[in-house]
C-alpha cells in the first residue's frame, strides 16, 4: 500500500514536470522576451560559477594524467598519455563534472530563489499584476542555464587540457607545442561535437529542475530548503541519465 | 443581482480536501464602495479574495468582475483583468531583490509598451508614490523599510496602473496603533482620489470604521450579515456582538 503510493507520487510528479516542460516551451515562443532578465541570469551562471568550475577542471587534468601515468609506463605507452587525457576529458569527465557543480550551485541557487519567492507570495504579487511569472522567472532561467553550460563545459575542457599539461610535465619535460599536437590529433568530430550536445541538455535539465522545484515550493521556510535540496538530487540523477543516454546514441551512430 | 455590481460572487463553494472554507457565500460590491469582509482568523478571508482574482480555483458558483467571468477567462484576458483589479498581500510580497523604483515599474513592464515605458515610468512611479507620501524612497530596498512603508510601497506598487478595484488582506494587522490609522486614513483618500471601489479585509474594528461604508461578515463559510458599520453595532446577535468586545 504504501508502495503504491510512492509510486503513484513518482507518477505524479513525473506528469506534473512534463505539463511544466511543455509549458516552458509554449511561453518561450510568446512575444515579449524578457532580454535584460536574461542577460542578468547568463552573468550570474556562466561569470559566477566559472571560478569554481575551472579551478575543478584544473584539478581533475592534473589528477587524471598523474594516476593514468603508471598504468601506461606499465606498457610502455606514456606517449599516449596527452591523447588518452584529452579523449577522457573532452568526451566524459569534463562535461559531466561541470554539469554536477552546476547543478550543486546553481540548481539549488534557482530553487532556493524561487522557493522564498513562492513562499513570500511574490509569485503570486507578479501573478496577480498580470505580469506572467513564467516568462519572467522561468523561462529566463532555464534559457540562461541551457546556453551557459555548453560555455562553461567547454572553458572546462581547456582548463583541464592545460591541467593535462601541468600533469605531464611534473615527470619529464614534454613541449608544450608537442603536449597540444597530440591532443589535438587524438580528438576528433565524433568526440567534441556529441559531448558539446549533451552538455545542452545537462543545463537544461539544471534549469527546468530547478525552476520547477522552486516554482512549486510548498509554504513554509522548510520548503524552500526541500525545493533547494530536491534541485541538485533530481537534477544530478537526470545528468546521469541523459550521459546514458547520449552513450548509447553516439554508439549506435558509430562516432566512437 | 445587481446590474450595476463590479464584483459579483454567487454561490460560491471552496474547499481544500475536507476542509469546506466557503459555503455558499455570495457577495457584490458597488463602485466606489469601500467593502469591508470581517471574519475571524481562518475563516476564509483571504481565499475568498484570492478566488475573486483566481489565484485559487473555485469549486463551485459563479464570480463576475467587472463584468466578466472570472472562470471563463482564457490567461491573456484574465492578465488583462488582473490589471485592473489591485491586491495587496498581507505579507507585502514586495520583491524583495529589487528597489522600490523596480518594484513598482515591474507591473508596467507587462501592460505599457517600451516607448510607453520610457516616456512615462519615471513620472508615473513618482506620482504613485507621491501618493502613499514615499517619494524619497525611491532607490532604497524592501529591506530598509519599516513595516508601515512596506504596506505603502505595496499600496504604491498597485496604484501605478491605476486598478478599478483594490482587494486589501488585513492592510493593519502587525501595525501599531498609529501607523495602522494612517494606512486606514490612507485607504479612503486613495479611494477619494482615484475613485476606486474597494474589499478591505480586517478583523480591525477601528480600521473598518474609518473605511468602510458596508460590512459582511464572513461565519461558517456564508455572508452572515450585510449592513453598515453602525447598524451592526447596534445588533443583538451574539455572534456579531464578539468582533466589537
Ligand atoms: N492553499 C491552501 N491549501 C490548503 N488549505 C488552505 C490553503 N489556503 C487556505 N487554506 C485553508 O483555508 C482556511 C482559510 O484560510 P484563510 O482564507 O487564509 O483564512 P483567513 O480568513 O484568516 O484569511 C484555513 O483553514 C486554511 O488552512
Ligand atoms: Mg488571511
Amino acid at each position: 500500500m504504501a508502495q503504491q503510493k510512492i509510486y503513484i507520487r513518482f507518477l505524479d510528479e513525473v506528469g506534473a514536470t512534463t505539463r511544466f516542460v511543455l509549458r516552458f516551451f509554449h511561453e518561450l515562443i510568446k512575444p515579449r522576451q524578457e532580454y535584460n532578465e536574461f542577460f542578468r541570469q547568463c552573468y550570474w551562471i556562466g561569470y559566477k560559477s566559472l571560478p569554481l568550475v575551472g579551478i575543478t577542471a584544473l584539478i581533475m587534468g592534473l589528477v587524471l594524467t598523474i594516476q593514468s601515468r603508471p598504468t601506461l609506463v606499465e606498457f610502455g605507452a606514456q606517449a599516449l598519455l596527452p591523447a588518452m587525457v584529452s579523449v577522457s576529458l573532452v568526451r566524459e569527465i569534463s562535461p559531466v563534472i561541470t554539469a554536477l557543480i552546476c547543478a550543486g550551485k546553481i540548481g539549488s541557487g534557482i530553487g532556493a530563489e524561487l522557493g522564498s519567492m513562492r513562499v513570500t507570495e511574490q509569485i503570486d504579487a507578479m501573478d496577480v499584476s498580470g505580469t506572467n511569472p513564467f516568462k519572467y522567472l522561468i523561462v529566463t532561467r532555464v534559457m540562461a542555464t541551457t546556453l551557459m553550460l555548453p560555455v562553461l563545459s567547454n572553458l572546462s575542457n581547456a582548463i583541464g587540457l592545460y591541467g593535462g599539461y601541468l600533469g605531464v610535465s611534473i615527470r619529464g619535460h614534454v613541449s608544450w607545442h608537442l603536449y597540444w599536437t597530440q591532443v589535438f590529433n587524438a580528438l576528433s568530430f565524433g568526440d567534441v561535437i556529441p559531448s558539446l550536445i549533451k552538455t545542452f541538455f545537462f543545463g537544461f535539465a539544471i534549469g527546468i529542475i530547478g525552476c520547477y522545484k522552486g516554482y512549486h515550493s510548498s509554504k513554509g521556510t522548510e520548503g524552500v530548503g526541500r525545493s533547494a535540496n530536491s534541485a541538485v538530487v533530481v537534477a544530478s540523477l537526470l545528468i546521469f541519465i541523459i550521459d546514458l543516454i547520449a552513450v548509447q546514441i553516439t554508439d549506435l551512430l558509430g562516432l566512437t | 443581482m445587481n446590474d450595476e455590481a463590479i464584483i459579483d460572487v454567487r454561490h460560491l463553494y471552496k474547499s481544500f480536501g475536507d476542509n469546506h472554507v466557503l459555503r455558499d457565500f455570495s457577495m457584490t460590491l458597488a463602485p466606489a464602495e469601500n467593502l469591508a469582509v470581517l471574519g475571524k482568523s481562518g475563516s476564509g478571508k483571504s481565499v475568498l479574495i484570492k478566488c475573486i482574482v483566481r489565484l485559487l480555483p473555485l469549486d463551485q458558483g459563479s464570480i463576475e468582475v467587472l463584468h466578466e467571468d472570472v472562470g471563463a477567462l482564457d490567461l491573456d484576458q484574465l492578465d488583462e483583468l488582473r490589471a485592473r483589479v489591485g491586491f495587496l498581500f498581507q505579507s507585502n510580497a514586495l520583491y524583495d531583490s529589487m528597489t522600490v523604483r523596480e518594484n513598482l515599474e515591474f507591473s508596467l513592464r507587462r501592460h505599457w509598451n517600451a516607448a510607453q515605458r520610457k516616456r512615462g515610468a519615471d513620472a508615473a512611479v513618482l506620482e504613485a508614490l507621491t501618493d502613499v507620501g514615499l517619494a524619497h524612497t525611491v532607490d532604497m530596498t524592501p529591506a530598509e523599510l519599516s513595516g508601515g512603508m512596506r504596506k505603502r510601497i505595496a499600496l504604491a506598487r498597485t496604484l501605478i496602473l491605476r486598478p478599478s478595484i483594490i482587494l486589501y488582506d488585513e492592510p493593519t494587522t502587525g501595525l501599531d496603533p498609529i501607523t495602522s490609522r494612517e494606512i486606514s486614513q490612507l485607504i479612503v483618500s486613495v479611494q477619494q482620489k482615484y475613485k476606486t471601489a474597494s474589499i478591505i479585509i480586517s478583523h480591525d474594528m477601528h480600521c473598518i470604521d474609518i473605511t468602510a461604508n458596508r460590512v459582511i461578515m464572513l461565519i461558517d463559510g456564508k455572508s452572515y450579515a450585510n449592513d453598515t458599520y453602525a447598524n451592526l453595532r447596534k445588533s443583538a446577535d451574539a455572534r456579531i456582538q464578539e468582533f466589537f468586545d
